[in-house]
């Protein structure tokens, strides 16, 4: 939606210079993945900040966002923001689940 | 002539006779061609978000299972082949990248360039989908899909010879101790009966066939738009079209690199974690 709806074309290297960030970061992961004695948590957080690195390199560069309309960062900061409190939401329930006083989410 | 100005014209030319072809650009309902197309962006957003939260809701499930058994699902995972997840995951990125190409040449109205890049696209798409056929038989073979001849047996061997489960036996009842192997000796930080390692690992498998199985429903959908939008260039090629609507590339284009996104996740999370 670059200037309202005007077609916009940008040059090849961006495309070209997000490839390249999306493979680095693609042998990043499964590297960071095969390393000995790292705590699943801690390995859970490194494959999540990588892929969000991604997705939202993915989002900027190859879906226009960076050079969209105010309307379209709207809609692409809503859904992430909704799955969110999704996420949020759900976790604070199952987590919370054992606090209560009487037989509920079972250990 | 720009392309913006050619689009112009053509639109001018189209409104002024009062008539609306059938390959006219600008549809009757718009004032303008930037409006038209604001309001094609904004639909397709709007389903994007819809879509992220269809997926959202899924991994939604699926973090808070992995969550609660971690080692079960620690186990389940290596059942999965990082190999083909990486080369999948390669393919995915490059067709994303051949798709920002098409949308590129669309918009430049460069028809034979453009059903170049999204023949790429629908390409690296089908190898896509000829691995995940490899991958799901595999686990079909191995008794690993979650329906009625499901058996934990090929998890339970595998972890065994990893040391990270043990049989063990107590008052004539088996148990599996799921734990860690270091230097010869096994620290157990789990104890399951067999039917609930069975249950908990099945439930995994529900998940990788439900997320990835949708996943590369979106992907076969994808092909099918992709196919249409080449036949669509290569007419428009032949016709020697000046200028071509190339908002339906770019909407598509929108689409396949969500379908990129939702396998950014997949992979890591499915495949890699817990190794």
């Amino acid at each position: 939606m670059a200037g309202h709806g005007e077609s916009h074309v940008h040059p090849v290297s961006l495309y070209t210079r997000t490839l390249w960030w999306l493979m680095a970061l693609l042998v990043a992961t499964v590297v960071a993945g095969y390393i000995p004695n790292v705590p699943n948590w801690l390995g859970v957080v490194i494959a999540l900040t990588i892929a969000v690195w991604k997705a939202t390199i993915v989002i900027m560069n190859f879906m226009h966002v960076r050079y969209s309309g105010k309307l379209a960062w709207l809609f692409a900061g809503a859904g992430f923001f909704w799955l969110l409190i999704m996420l949020a939401f759900a976790f604070a329930d199952y987590v919370s689940r054992p606090w209560e006083p009487f037989n509920g989410w079972p250990e | 002539m720009s392309v913006q100005e050619l689009q112009k014209t053509a639109t001018l030319e189209h409104t002024a006779d009062g008539h609306h072809h059938s390959d006219g650009i600008l549809g009757e309902q718009f004032e303008t061609l930037e409006q038209q197309n604001t309001s094609y962006l904004i639909g397709m957003w709007a389903f994007i978000v819809q879509e992220v939260l269809f997926f959202g809701a899924i991994f939604t499930a699926y973090a808070i299972y992995r969550f609660k058994y971690v080692l079960e699902f620690t186990l389940a995972h290596h059942e999965l082949s990082v190999p083909i997840g990486t080369l999948n995951t390669f393919v995915l990125l490059f067709s994303s990248y051949t798709m920002a190409r098409a949308v590129r040449a669309a918009m430049q109205n460069r028809h034979k360039k453009q059903a170049f890049y999204l023949f790429l696209t629908f390409l690296f798409a089908g190898v896509f989908m000829v691995n995940k056929y490899f991958e799901y038989s595999a686990k079909f073979e191995h008794h690993l899909f979650p329906g009625g001849d499901y058996s934990a047996h090929a998890v339970v061997e595998h972890a065994q010879k990893m040391g990270e489960l043990r049989e063990v036996e107590e008052n004539g009842q088996k148990f599996y101790e799921l734990g860690k192997t270091r230097d010869g000796q096994f620290t157990a930080f789990k104890r399951v009966t067999p039917q609930e390692f069975e249950q908990r690992t099945r439930l995994f498998f529900g998940f990788y066939f439900v997320m990835t199985g949708l996943h590369g429903l979106h992907v076969l959908i994808g092909m099918i738009i992709i196919g249409i939008l080449i036949g669509r260039a290569l007419i428009d090629h032949a016709k020697n079209k000046p200028v071509a609507d190339f908002m339906p590339v770019e909407m598509t284009g929108l689409y396949w690199h969500l379908v990129d996104i939702v396998w950014i996740f997949l992979f890591p999370l499915l495949y890699l974690i817990g190794r």
